[in-house]
């Protein structure tokens, strides 16, 4: 190991550091605005200027490499001065309009001119003005802010995989944008907001809405894709102002989808504030406790094998444990978490991400069935072509999407696993021959009739071409609800094959051989083949589920709620509230606890912390949290024919995908956008 | 210099004449496999001067086709380089030196004659779409400044007159010679050599 002398103190470093690695491995910050961890170095605002002798002059550390015995001074007069000098060239053209200006409070810029700005310019002549670029609904531009750091523009090109942003012009001229106006076609643009560290990215949404000096900031897990990125919730009194990302680089590293981000203002639209019950089909309003008594009356009166439920995608865990309970001591087990029915097997490694997201960062080939990644988990689809750029070889079975990357679609037919399995082909030798191979299985294959036999095919694949060995497991699921795992680990399913789960209570209902149907979150199924079951709607808003309601239990939505979420890796992670929920809403747990003290079956839990006691009790692995339980291999799946059934995508428009995104505006104008470029370009 | 980034784009379609593909093979195959995109200056003088001088934006277009590169990528170097006319011009691109040294030397006069004669300002094109004058940097002909670049041609050691009588030359379809416009050598000094003249007599006499 190189071993460095920074400010007269010796360290070793690892070999292929910059200075600037260095330097705050040792301690020492150095200013920068150009230099990102997570992309390539451009070494061109000149910001990160420190001393090495013997060079005369001060070097760029970002772009500098380590040698042993380096020595480097980052606290002599020279740095300071070059740092200022770097500084006033700087803010030579950027606007002094922090009063006016979004990023004003979280700016790279105002906090390093703090440091190293003077207090008067010497600039006497007139700056520039740059006009202003359109990208889209999301991101707001103001170019006469910007520095020309080129983080956006390596963003866009290197994570995003959509080199559409450039610097054009030179010298004094140098715009950056798109050169032809158009909205950036990422699932990931909001990013770009964090990384210019400048105001001239901004959130069009969040504009001019609030300072983020008045912001309660919360720490909390998303629910738009079963990843359970890592984010921060901004509030100002009783509304979610904004959503950004944690660091967390064993999930979403700093990333976060534009959905996770902007579909917040749906929070604040088309709520259920207050209870509901349907009488001569038209919903009033309701006391708790009638709506209480009216459900209570209604469960103790109906056979329990008359009697299901099923729950939604958003839906947190200890909700999910305390209708489980409630049903089962009711007699009932008609239960399902899948709203799609998607397979899944008996062994955890059957329905988790086995390899774990991190897993990505070391596989060589990657065999993607049934899924478009881009859009059923956007910050995942980052890392599978992070790992291309690396070198991966990535493979495609099913239909065929701009994934961002190349792949080599294999078969458009899912029958292709069953082909692979009995007739080695090239890449299934690339697969046997690599040393971690993937297989990332979709859940819309997995949601289809023959998803048993489809999960059995993958499964044995996987064995065949040493997917799967005493120290790597890369079968994967790539599941796409918040609450799957969890709901599958705390087994909100039939009991046995006689109990029915989705799909058998969708046809029993439609026969009228179901009364009472309990929706726990649950939008996405046909409600138009409930029958005339008595429907009971628990959720936080007014969609599918609640038009079809008999009676309505209004919940509490991710951001108001202390909830556990599984992540489809397998990590049990805790959200925290931000803000309570709106009018009588109430956390879900205590209303299942409520209405169970009804019914006479009274839940035995009084607090969160006893809920989640049970969950631990039900499966050990929520005792884990943040953790990754070990999930042990099996057998699962079933051995039948795959059919010719068309490919069915389970996300047709990735702005909006769940009641949340569907009520929140911004996502109707992302809808709006992606359509225009649709029909553009057909 | 100021490039035009918004204005007229040209959406018409483009593509290389045969000829042209030739020649964009020949560019291309001067890169190792894989690094086509090292070919694009080449590629977008030779659309340039397909297009009647100047890319538009299909042209640009076209060319990061060809060569498997982002669209952005190519608006980038297309727009970095002054030499890249991202607007139209007329038949005659006209570009007057007034750095220093031509400045020296008289370029205002050749300025003024050619917006007289023209009726045209810097940045403009004549009605008859003959004519674009633009006004450039240091084009490395000082020796004989001051100088103008028309198309593919230099005019140096010109005045009032000469300027004058070019452009109407060219108006008129003819060819005015290029090169220095008061008969001196390539860029020998004027009234014949001032040094090295002995040397060059021996020189001759040797042989
Ligand atoms: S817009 Fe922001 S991120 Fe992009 S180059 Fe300018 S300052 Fe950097
Ligand atoms: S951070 Fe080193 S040059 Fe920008
Ligand atoms: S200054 Fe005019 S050509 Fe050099």
């Amino acid at each position: 190991m190189p071993s460095i002398k920074i400010n007269g103190r010796d360290i070793e470093v690892e070999e292929g550091l910059t200075v600037l690695q260095a330097c705050e491995e040792a301690g020492v910050e150095i200013p920068r605005f150009c230099y990102h961890e997570r992309l390539s170095i451009a070494g061109n605002c000149r910001m990160c200027l420190v001393e090495m002798e013997p060079s005369p002059k001060p070097i760029a550390s970002c772009a500098m490499p380590i040698n042993d015995g380096m020595v480097i001074h980052t606290d002599t007069d020279l740095v300071k001065k070059a740092r200022e000098g770097v500084m006033e060239f700087l803010l030579i053209n950027h606007p002094l309009d922090c009063p006016i200006c979004d990023q004003g409070g979280e700016c790279d810029l105002q906090d390093q001119a703090m440091g190293y700005g003077l207090d008067k310019s010497r600039f006497l002549e007139s700056k520039r003005a740059v006009k202003n670029k359109y990208l889209g609904p999301l991101v707001s531009t103001i170019m006469t802010r910007c520095i020309h750091c080129t983080r956006c523009i390596r963003f866009a090109q290197e994570i995003a995989g959509v080199p559409e942003l450039g610097a054009t012009g030179r010298g004094e001229n140098m715009e950056v944008g798109t050169y032809v106006e158009k909205a950036l076609s990422s699932e990931l643009s909001g990013n770009l907001v964090d990384l210019c560290p400048v105001g001239a990215l901004t959130s069009k949404p969040y504009e001019f809405k609030a300072r983020s000096w008045e912001l309660v900031k919360t720490q909390s897990i998303d629910v738009f894709d079963a990843m359970g990125s890592n984010i921060r919730i901004d509030s100002r009194g009783s509304e979610v102002m904004r959503v950004l990302p944690r660091i967390n680089n064993s999930i979403n590293e700093e990333w976060i989808s534009d959905k996770t981000r902007h579909a917040c203002d749906g929070l604040g639209r088309q709520r259920l504030d207050r209870p509901y019950v349907r009488r001569n089909g038209k919903l009033e309003e309701e006391s708790w406790d009638g709506v209480l008594s009216v459900i209570a009356e209604k469960m103790i009166n109906t056979s329990p094998k008359r009697m299901a439920a099923i729950a939604g995608d958003l839906v947190d865990c200890e909700s999910l444990v305390s209708l489980k309970d409630l049903m089962q001591t009711l007699g009932c087990n008609n239960l399902d978490c899948r709203q799609d029915s998607g397979a899944f097997g008996n062994p955890r490694s059957s329905y988790i991400f086995n390899s774990g997201i991190k897993g990505i960062d070391r596989a060589d080939v990657i065999l993607l069935i049934g899924c478009n990644p881009r859009w059923e988990a956007p910050v995942l689809n980052a890392r599978i072509r992070k790992q291309y750029l690396n070198g991966a070889i990535i493979g495609v079975i099913g239909p065929e999407f701009d994934l961002t990357f190349p792949f080599e679609h294999l078969s458009p037919d899912l029958k292709e696993i069953k082909n692979m399995l009995e007739h080695p082909s090239e890449f299934s030798d690339k697969l046997a021959k690599a040393r971690r191979p993937m297989l990332v299985l979709g859940s819309g294959a997995l949601a289809r009739e023959d998803g048993e036999a489809i999960l059995g095919a993958a499964r044995d694949l996987a064995e065949r071409v040493n997917i799967v060995n005493s120290e790597w497991n890369g079968f994967n699921v790539l599941q796409r609800a918040a609450s799957r795992v969890g709901g599958l680990d705390l087994g909100f399913v039939p009991k046995t094959n006689k109990d029915l789960g989705t799909r058998e209570i969708l046809r029993a209902a439609e026969k009228k051989e179901i009364d009472v149907i309990y929706l726990l979150g649950s939008d996405e199924i046909e409600m138009d083949r409930l029958g005339d079951a008595f429907v009971i709607y628990q959720g936080h808003h007014g969609d599918a589920g609640a038009h079809r309601a008999d009676a309505i239990l209004p919940g509490a939505a991710y951001t108001e709620k202390n909830g556990t979420y599984v992540n489809l890796e397998g990590r049990c992670q805790r959200a925290l509230r931000a803000v309570f929920p709106p009018g009588e809403a109430k956390e879900d747990w205590a209303i299942i606890r409520a209405l169970s003290e009804r019914i006479g079956k009274k839940l035995p839990f009084d607090n969160l912390l006893q809920v989640r006691e049970r969950m631990s009790e039900v499966n050990p692995i929520f005792s884990n949290v943040n953790k990754i339980s070990e999930a042990s291999w099996g057998e699962f799946g079933s051995r039948g024919e795959i059919k010719d059934s068309e490919f069915i995508q389970p996300i047709e428009n990735f702005y909006m995908t769940d009641v949340i995104s569907r009520a929140s505006a911004t996502m109707a104008e992302c809808t709006e956008v992606a359509l225009a470029k649709k029909e553009k370009a057909a | 210099m100021n490039k035009v980034i918004d204005g007229e784009m040209g959406l018409d379609s483009f593509s290389f004449s045969s000829q042209n593909k030739d020649l964009a093979e020949v560019e291309i195959a001067k890169y190792p496999e894989g690094r086509k995109a090292s070919a694009v200056m080449p590629l977008l003088e030779l659309a340039q001067r397909q297009n009647g001088g100047w890319l538009s934006r299909a042209a640009m277009d076209y060319v990061a086709e060809t060569l498997d590169m982002p669209f952005i990528k190519v608006y980038e170097v297309a727009t970095f380089y002054t030499m890249y006319n991202l607007k139209k011009v007329g038949k005659f691109h006209v570009q007057v030196c007034t750095n220093l040294p031509c400045w020296l030397r008289g370029s205002d006069q050749v300025v003024d004659a050619c917006k007289n004669q023209l009726n045209i300002s810097f940045g403009e094109t004549s009605e008859d779409a003959m004519f674009t004058l633009t006004e450039v940097e240091c084009l490395g002909a000082c020796v004989n400044a001051p100088m103008m670049q028309v198309n593919d041609d230099y005019y140096e050691d010109l005045n009032e007159v000469s300027t004058k009588s070019i452009l109407s030359e060219l108006a008129s379809g003819n060819s005015p010679k290029p090169g220095s416009q008061i008969d001196r050598k390539s860029c020998e000094p004027i009234g014949g050599l001032t040094s090295l003249i002995q040397q060059s007599k021996e020189a001759i006499e040797s042989k």
